[in-house]
């Protein structure tokens, strides 16, 4: 809503302040001011002209040399409008005026011609092209002849005047009028406001024997009023309504609709007018249009129709759209002599559809949607029959032409002050909120203690206890409010220890060097599944934006990919992320899908690198193993993680693994498949995803002291070939095994294939530790466990000892 | 005898003199002090001595051997030193070469932000409530005061899953489910997480966002609660000389609404390119909640008052860091990320 200062100030008197402070008082009072605009654009030197005489110029087609009057003083012009003529009174910017574009006039040769100044068009005074009239909107502004050379054009334009630009919240629909902002105002200054008066003397012809109307769709119009005016001259609007309008937002076309428009921007109240003789029945039939019914609206365009759709008829086709758009066949004209004008309640829900179905909202359509005030619809009417009296020289029939079943009693609400200042947090006493209602124009009266009020309809927002407290509040002051805690029944708070346990999570990936990374849930079909921890039924958009991002994903992992592939293309080519997030599996019982927190990462590049030490690692599958391993180890859990080889769409057939919790399969972790590194631009990468979720719900031991060793431990290295085959799993779970229990801990710490073993075997050594925490070791005690192990792994895994 | 000894201690003194290393001085010791070594055999030899002299060559013996120890001795400490001062020399490194980088991952901007505004909620005995991304219409709108047919859920501004179902529009279905779930107790609560909304992704839009907001429902809640809670989280967040205003706004769920501006932190309110000259900052909605909301959750509206309040991680980080496009936040350019690894303190 762009709301003119100047026009403000004929309903409410608001000139004490500056435009930034009254701007200031509405923002803070609820109603946003997002900018204030100058629409002088701080221009000077800007006169009406007089063209004496215009030829045209000797070297150019297109220019036209003038001799113009600026007052008292005659000025060579050149001018290249096509519309510049002899005898016109124009728009003159003179030598040092700059214009809102920043281009400054000064005297110039032009082929040879002096021109002491530009002839200008409103667009080159700052005026939106679409405002400008449509004569005018190719070239230059031609003024009436009743104005005087050398006056300033901008004072006649109108254009000191600064427009507030409102963004109202959509509760606020009242102030979608300038009546109603006049309210606000008037409520926030605490000043009264001058409300139009209107009086105009009717002919004695009765406008309902001129025309009939019948409402057959009652409920979506509830009220419809028609007045008809005889004998107008269809014209150019008054400069000042031009003016006005033109402040607004709204290009003027000519008097009649300007009228209609004008009093729909004061009012609030969206106006239609009809030429009454092209409806050519004398009748005026509000009805749901029939199904596949065809119209031309104004804008030329043919709308078919459906059956939901309200229109205004002629008893035989549409006229209008109502509330949307009227229709080209009764719309009025240069020639138009009586006019039907329509104001009308239009159920909201209604305009809202039908705007939506045929694609086109305009400020009436926005402003039936937010529901009118019902106590304007009649008023409204008679406002635009008094101004084409006056502006259009017409002689308003007698009378109007009504149905009215429109329900337009205010909706009482009883308050007491201590429900206002319990919820405040503060003591404002009842007369204070008396006068605070009587700021706003609320009938108020204090019963028993109460304040019982009448809300007026032009305030459709106000409707329980809670609005009234916002009233109070706002204009009491939010900044009187008083700053305290909530007192409430004291609960520990914290975070539950999932959610501790996730912070862990993400710390312990950030020190073990992986950064975090925030990817969207969304994505394309092709990456919504790849390395998906389980197959499920996936979740779609019902209307996407794009395939892009369409469904929801099974894995974390692609777009991490996608993540590493932006960053190796920007050359950071080492790259260390993790992401925990949701994925979305399956459809629950309750009808949503199943969403369950994955942690993933992604190793590429180098892990190690300290060049000048000439140390430099890349990532490998144990590094990124590492990595879950401390992970389990973190969360209480690495003695219940196990891996096995595993094989997995678009990774590693080689260098994958499942990872075990228990005999629990929470994820996977590998190489990226060298087809699908090459694919994504990537070198060497590898990638883990988890059941985060399943991982931190899983109970673990309490964690208790177990007592620090008093004796010496003491440590026996084996080494072995095996077949290359045998893992290290299976080796490390045979000593174990066999070790008894004096063994405490078994760490392989060497592996070789090659040159000095045999083909088709490894040698692998491990280093044995036994421990017994009630005494020390004896040699013969560690012998007869170690031998045991010996025996086991001949046995069991073939394996020959090496010396 | 005398002469010999003398002699040879002139002989020892020389040798040692000649010694340069710990080694040569050892070779030393042992040939002239050692069992086979020269005085060893005089000694040896003192039998044959009259014994009248035996104790005044025994006493010069072992004087002479006394003070070849200790000169030896000496000797031996002087070449430690100059040993130990080589291999110092020898082990001169330039401090200035770059160190062994620790590589460390840091958490994401928004992370930072949200657990901030999570601890010092914790702080104050709030608990952190989740829920799904994913949600049905009616904790999403409904249950919040957004009936079927209003205005502001329009199919274009969502991403529907079934007409029923969709990716929530905010956090605010998590305070309707913890309101149904507490079953008329009372409620301090924060909420933070992912939303989605059916915007083109561009510098100041995100398709996929985060919010984070709070809930606190009880006997007596008051409006000016929710101004001294928002007032301390203002200063937490953006420094303890903030100073906060309250603007009359309008959200479905809360009635009265309010939005909060903060002084600005870069310009302290004198107006600068940061508050676009108006010395304030928008920084969130808020407002008490609406009656309708608590009594579809099962509150009665008349005892039971709450407030509410809800902001974008993304537009206080972009605020506090002058982050200029959202879209840093979604793109894992390490060299974005890796910015906010230092603490601010």
């Amino acid at each position: 809503m762009l709301v003119s200062t100047n026009w403000l100030s004929n309903y409410v008197d608001w000139n004490e302040l500056s435009v930034e402070e009254l701007a200031e008082k509405i923002t803070r009072a609820g109603i946003e001011v997002d900018g204030i605009i100058d629409r002088s654009f701080g221009m000077d030197n800007i006169v009406i002209g007089y063209v004496n005489n215009c030829v045209k110029h000797p070297e150019a087609d297109k220019l036209h040399i003038c001799q113009v009057d600026v007052g008292g003083e005659i000025s060579q012009i050149i001018c290249g409008a096509p519309n510049i003529a002899e005898g016109q009174h124009v728009i003159v910017a003179r030598p040092g005026a700059i214009l809102p574009g920043g281009m400054k006039i000064k005297k110039a040769k032009l082929r040879g011609e002096e021109s002491n100044g530009m002839i200008c068009s409103l667009q080159e005074l700052g005026i939106e092209g679409k405002l400008v009239p449509k004569a005018y909107a190719e070239g230059i502004y031609v003024l009436p002849n009743d104005v005087r050379a050398g006056d300033s054009a901008l004072t006649h334009l109108g254009l000191y005047d600064r427009i507030l630009e409102f963004d109202l919240t959509p509760n606020r629909s009242d102030a979608l009028s300038m009546l109603g902002v006049a309210y606000e105002v008037g409520a926030i200054l605490s000043k009264d406001i001058k409300l139009p008066e209107i009086s105009y003397s009717a002919s004695a012809e009765k406008a309902q024997d001129v025309l009939k109307l019948s409402v057959e769709a009652t409920e979506d119009n509830p009220m419809y009023v028609a007045k008809v005016v005889k004998n107008v001259k269809v014209a150019e609007s008054p400069q000042w309504l031009q003016n006005t309008l033109m402040s607004a937002g709204i290009r003027p076309h000519n008097n009649v609709v300007d009228i209609t428009n004008y009093v729909l921007m004061e009012y609030g109240q969206p106006l239609h007018a009809f030429d009454y003789d092209r409806l050519e029945t004398k009748e005026i039939v509000v009805r749901h249009a029939r199904e596949g019914e065809k119209m031309v609206t104004l804008d030329q365009v043919e709308r078919t129709l459906n059956d939901q759709q309200l229109v205004i008829t002629n008893g035989i086709e549409p006229v209008a759209l109502a509330g949307v758009m009227g229709g080209a066949n009764s719309e009025v004209h240069e020639g138009t002599t009586m006019v039907v004008i329509e104001s009308a309640y239009f159920a909201p829900s209604s305009v809202r559809q039908t705007s939506k179905e045929v694609g086109l909202r305009s400020d009436a359509s926005t402003r039936f949607e937010k529901g009118v005030d019902p106590n304007r619809v009649a008023e409204a009417a008679e406002r635009a029959a008094q101004l084409m009296a006056e502006l259009a020289g017409g002689e308003v029939l007698d009378g109007s032409v009504t149905f009215d079943e429109l329900d337009k009693t205010p909706q009482k609400i009883i308050l007491s002050p201590d429900y206002v200042n319990n919820r405040l947090g503060m003591k404002i006493a009842m007369d204070e909120m008396k006068t605070i209602m009587d700021r706003l124009q609320i009938p108020t009266d204090l019963i028993n203690g109460q304040l019982v009020m009448d809300i007026p309809t032009r305030r459709q927002d106000l409707k329980i206890k809670e609005d009234m407290i916002e009233e109070i509040a706002r204009l009491y002051g939010y900044d009187e409010i008083p700053k305290t805690l909530p007192i409430v029944e004291s609960t520990p708070g914290g975070l539950t220890p999932y959610q501790a346990k996730r912070r862990i999570v993400r710390r312990y990936l950030e020190a073990a060097g992986l950064s975090q990374a925030l990817t969207y849930s969304l994505a394309s079909p092709k990456d919504a599944q790849a390395f998906a921890l389980e197959t499920a039924p996936v979740t779609k958009l019902l209307m996407p934006m794009s395939e892009e991002r369409s469904i929801l994903r099974q894995s974390i992992i692609p777009h991490l990919l996608d993540a590493t592939t932006y960053n190796v293309a920007r050359r950071n080519e080492s790259i260390a992320l993790y992401e925990t997030g949701s994925v979305f599996l399956g459809i629950e019982e309750d009808g949503l899908p199943k969403e369950v927190e994955h942690v993933a990462a992604v190793l590429t590049g180098k892990w190690v690198h300290h060049a000048w030490q000439g140390e430099s690692k890349k990532v490998d599958f144990f590094v990124m193993k590492g990595i879950v391993e401390g992970l389990f180890e973190q969360l209480g859990l690495l003695d219940r993680l196990q891996f096995t080889k595993a094989t997995v769409d678009q990774m590693h057939p080689g260098r994958t693994a499942t990872v075990w919790l228990d005999d629990q399969s929470v994820g996977i972790i590998g190489q990226v498949h060298p087809t699908v590194q090459k694919q994504r631009d990537l070198q060497e990468t590898y990638v883990m995803e988890m059941n985060l979720q399943a991982i931190m719900q899983t109970a673990i031991e309490e964690l208790l002291y177990e007592a620090v060793p008093r004796y010496p431990s003491i440590s026996r290295d084996i080494a072995l070939v095996v077949d290359r085959d045998t893992t290290a799993a299976n080796l490390e779970k045979i000593i174990k095994q066999a070790g008894g229990k004096l063994l405490k801990k078994v760490q392989l710490f060497d592996l070789y294939e090659g040159k000095n073993v045999e083909g088709g075997t490894k040698s692998v050594a491990f280093s044995l530790t036994y421990f017994d925490p009630e005494r020390t070791l004896t040699d013969e005690d560690v012998v007869k466990a170690h031998s045991k192990v010996l025996d086991a792994l001949t046995v069991q895994a073939n394996a020959q000892l090496r010396s | 005898m005398k002469e010999q000894l003398h002699e040879l201690k002139e002989q020892v003194m020389l040798k040692i003199k000649e010694s340069n290393t710990v080694k040569d001085l050892n070779d030393v010791r042992v040939a002239y002090l050692g069992k086979k070594g020269p005085i060893t055999d005089l000694l040896k030899g003192m039998g044959k001595l009259p014994a009248e002299e035996r104790p005044k060559m025994g006493a010069l013996v072992n004087e002479i051997r006394e003070s070849v120890t200790e000169i030896l001795e000496e000797r031996k400490e002087t070449l430690e030193q100059q040993a130990i001062q080589e291999q110092l020399e020898n082990e001169s490194i330039d401090v200035t070469l770059p160190g062994r980088p620790v590589e460390l991952g840091n958490h994401h901007p928004l992370t930072r932000v949200v657990e901030e505004i999570e601890d010092f909620f914790i702080s104050m005995g709030y608990e952190i409530a989740e829920g799904p991304e994913v949600e049905k219409d009616y904790y999403n709108f409904e249950a919040l005061n957004l009936p079927k047919g209003h205005p502001a859920r329009d199919m274009q501004d969502s991403f529907y899953i079934t007409e029923d179902i969709l990716l929530r529009t905010h956090t605010s279905p998590v305070q309707a489910r913890t309101m149904e779930a507490k079953d008329g107790a009372s409620i301090k609560i924060i909420c933070p997480g992912k939303v989605y909304r059916r915007d083109s992704d561009d510098a100041t839009h995100s398709h996929q966002f985060t919010q984070i907001e709070g809930l606190v429902v009880g006997e007596n809640i008051r409006m000016s609660d929710l101004k001294g809670t928002l007032d301390l989280l203002a200063k937490k967040l953006f420094g303890a000389e903030r100073e906060i205003r309250l603007r009359p706004s309008f959200f479905p769920f809360t009635e009265p609404s309010v939005e909060m501006d903060i002084s600005c932190f870069k310009c302290g309110g004198t107006g600068c390119n940061v508050c676009k000259k108006t010395g304030w900052i928008e920084i969130l909605g808020a407002g008490m909640v609406h009656p309708n909301v608590l009594e579809m959750a099962g509150y009665n509206p008349e005892e039971v008052t709450g407030f509410a309040f809800g902001m974008g991680p993304e537009r206080i980080a972009m605020l506090k860091y002058g982050v200029e496009d959202i879209r840093h936040f979604y793109t894992n350019d390490i060299r974005f990320i890796s910015q906010f690894h230092r603490s601010e303190a």
